[in-house]
């Protein structure tokens, strides 16, 4: 083949589950590039490689799909791409239909559906390693014969797994198959009889199967699908992945809040002559770095979990578990993952909300994820309990202490479901949801899958997020550092900045629900990120503390001297709704690819904890 | 009238007669269909959701899916075998 030619533009096609995206992986080694098809949130996912002759691939694996008869956003883009009618993306040379050999019944109807778009094509026939453990029998020969396109065996999670498609690619070249009859095209109205009647002829002509399922699949199910066994299950995978977010990802938080301190620390060593610009480079930048950084161990934590679930086919079971509890609160059981992983950090939360098909399901679960309690809010959390809730024993075996916080995290579940039912009563599009969910076959996780997968995630955090984050924190920098006190300022210098003013400006607003000017400019630089609160806090009553424990330490016995006890429970049921997330925001406005989605959120979070906080502050002024 | 696979108890199995429509312009039952749900095909019923037997786990062919009451009822069956 000729190096020189133009790259070969190749499209990876198949049905969900189909091990598409372990091929395109194995092709290119794990470099490529994530983005979005313009205007909607559907991932477009293209890499390159070079086969063993040289030629240069360019390859572009679109979302999984079922059928051409589109019934989602990414089943739209697959049918247009490979019907070479997609603005925008030039139609491919070549398309790669890959098909699990395992599951032929249904994936050959797909691959027939391809062929009738007349369009060059090739078939992979992926996981024949499984295929062949279990016993079944393809005869490619007889099959490629019979469908008149290429067919090569291809092992995706297999070193070399992908040599016969290589050589195919090398090879000679296919050629666009029979021209299609115009009726042939009207996938609608063929959707049932006579594909799958070709199929059962195809099936029958070359392939044995052994039985229709894999014993282990069976065996498995029984167990994690038991009626009172299988939520047990579920139970303890959910509490274990708990342990590890905040276990595991602690230490590691710990070095990169340190690391990236003391980087701050060194280069604004360098620019001691440059107060201005120090202060900007240590405050502003390193300390949004920081933010955005903190972050990522947890979510890489959690994403390990997620990835290892979802590649090992458990993730769509406990969707089964839990679907007809959530679809009653106006969710599906696919919103149950993106709403654990909230009670980590909404960020990756809403980044996992993409399982799911219904795009009202997903906007629904992506609004109300930010009312998961996550750990974000912990810092502020115990700061309050500890100085304003007696420590004193409740029925001889609970803490009054431990029942707050529970009430807290209850609150947001509690809240979640209420937002995600009226959400349900007001949509205008009553038309049914649907559920349809494949429960693939069991899967040993392929470790390069996991980790391509999560360097995909931890890129689409660091590059959208961090970038939004970033420039959020300057600005707040900005605005609590200028303009400076005046010489013999007796107050602490944020009280003479910007954000010391909007704060005492806000005050009047937030006074009916008991806050002070102090913590109003406390929750201007905790728009950044929730935890901040506590040290902006510090820094309003001038205490000068090192790091955030220490200034929780402190300022415990300051906040319990002056604030009154309403004023205290007021914060806490503010901080249960707490819109003040700039970073959650962020990822609502790139995964939903809305602004007008960020306002709802931020609208109706802050009304909700704007009306709580109000409820409970005259409540409590009432009682006290 | 038929027995719809929305009534088949967990370990019974028959065979498809038709996908009907519930409503026209049916996403639902046109995806049911494309998915193999058409005559003659084998079905059975693997397993069922934990609160209220909802959703339904169905074999058909070499694959499983899970499917919500409302859209197992617009499967017909015939010969239901326990």
């Amino acid at each position: 083949m000729n190096a020189a030619a133009p790259a070969l533009h190749v499209a990876l096609v198949g049905n969900p589950n189909c091990g598409k995206t372990a091929l395109f992986n194995r092709l290119t080694g794990g470099r490529q590039k994530v983005a979005n098809y313009a205007g909607v949130t559907v991932e477009r996912k293209e890499g390159r490689f070079e086969t063993p002759a040289g030629r240069s691939v360019r390859v572009l694996d679109l979302p999984g799909a079922y059928s051409l008869d589109a019934a989602s956003p990414d089943e739209v883009i697959t049918r247009d791409i490979c019907a070479g009618r997609y603005a925008g993306e030039a139609p491919p040379d070549l398309i790669v239909c890959v098909l699990d050999a395992t599951n032929l019944r249904l994936h050959l109807r797909f691959a027939l559906e391809l062929k009738r778009l007349g369009r060059p094509m090739v078939i992979a026939l992926n996981m024949m390693d499984v295929a062949r453990k279990r016993g079944i029998r393809i005869d490619v020969a007889r099959l490629q014969a019979a469908l008149g396109v290429p067919v090569v065996e291809t092992v995706a999670v297999q070193n070399g797994g992908a040599a016969a498609l290589l050589a195919q690619l090398d090879g000679a070249w296919p050629g666009a198959s029979a021209a299609t009859t115009p009726g042939d095209t009207d996938f609608a109205a063929d959707a049932g009889q006579a594909l799958h009647a070709q199929v059962r002829a195809l099936l029958a002509h070359a392939v044995t199967m052994p039985r229709a399922t894999s014993a282990i699949d069976d065996a498995i199910d029984a167990v994690v699908l038991h009626r009172a066994g299988g939520l047990a299950i579920l139970a303890v995978v959910m509490f274990l992945i708990f342990q590890a977010v905040f276990t595991w990802a602690a230490p590691l938080q710990d070095a990169v809040t340190d690391g990236v301190a003391a980087a701050g620390a060194w280069v604004g060593g360098l620019l001691a002559s440059m107060p201005l610009l120090q202060s900007l480079v240590t405050d502003g930048i390193f300390a949004g770095l920081g933010t955005v950084l903190t972050f990522l161990p947890q979510i890489l934590v959690l994403f390990l979990f997620i990835l290892i679930l979802e590649e090992s086919g458990y993730l769509p079971r406990a969707a089964f578990l839990l679907d007809t509890l959530m679809f009653r609160a106006g969710l599906t059981g696919r919103s149950f993952i993106p709403l654990l992983s909230s009670f980590a950090c909404a960020i990756p939360g809403i980044m996992a909300t993409r399982s799911i098909a219904d795009p009202r399901d997903r906007l629904t679960t992506i609004l109300v994820a930010p009312l998961m309690t996550c750990s974000a809010r912990l810092p502020i959390y115990t700061l309050l309990i500890a100085a304003f809730i007696p420590r004193r024993d409740v029925l001889g075996v609970f803490n009054l202490q431990g029942i707050v916080l529970f009430v807290l995290y209850f609150a947001g579940i509690a809240s979640a479901l209420a937002v995600a039912w009226v959400i349900k009563r007001l949509r205008r599009d009553k038309s049914e949801h649907m559920l349809i969910m494949e429960l693939p076959s069991y899967r040993l996780p392929s470790p390069r899958s996991v980790l391509v997968g999560l360097w995909e995630r931890a890129v689409i955090f660091v590059r959208r997020v961090g970038g939004i984050l970033l420039a959020l924190t300057v600005l707040l920098w900005f605005l609590s550092s200028f303009p400076a006190p005046p010489d013999g300022a007796t107050q602490p210098p944020i009280d003479y900045s910007f954000a010391g003013r909007i704060g005492h400006w806000m005050a009047y607003v937030f006074a009916p629900i008991g806050f002070n000017w102090q913590i109003c400019v406390a929750l201007i630089p905790g728009l950044a990120a929730r935890e901040v609160a506590v040290s902006s806090l510090a820094t309003v009553y001038a205490l000068s503390a090192p790091n955030e424990d220490a200034a929780a330490t402190l300022l415990g016995p300051a906040i319990a001297a002056q604030w009154s006890l309403a004023t205290a429970l007021s914060l806490l049921a503010w901080y249960v709704f707490a819109p003040q997330c700039m970073s959650t925001l962020a990822v609502i406005r790139r995964e939903t690819n809305s602004w007008r989605n960020v306002w709802i959120a931020t609208g109706y979070l802050f009304g909700l904890a704007y009306l709580a906080s109000f409820i409970t502050y005259q409540v409590a002024r009432a009682l006290t | 009238m038929g027995v719809r696979l929305s009534e088949l108890k967990k370990g019974q199995s028959a065979v498809v007669r038709q996908v009907e429509d519930a409503h026209p312009d049916d996403a639902v039952a046109r995806r049911l269909r494309e998915l193999g749900f058409v005559e003659g095909e084998p079905v059975r019923v693997v397993a069922t959701g934990p609160i209220g037997r909802d959703p339904i786990l169905v074999q058909i062919g070499f694959t499983r899916f899970a499917l919500r009451r409302p859209e197992a009822a617009r499967v017909v069956l015939e010969g239901v075998a326990a």
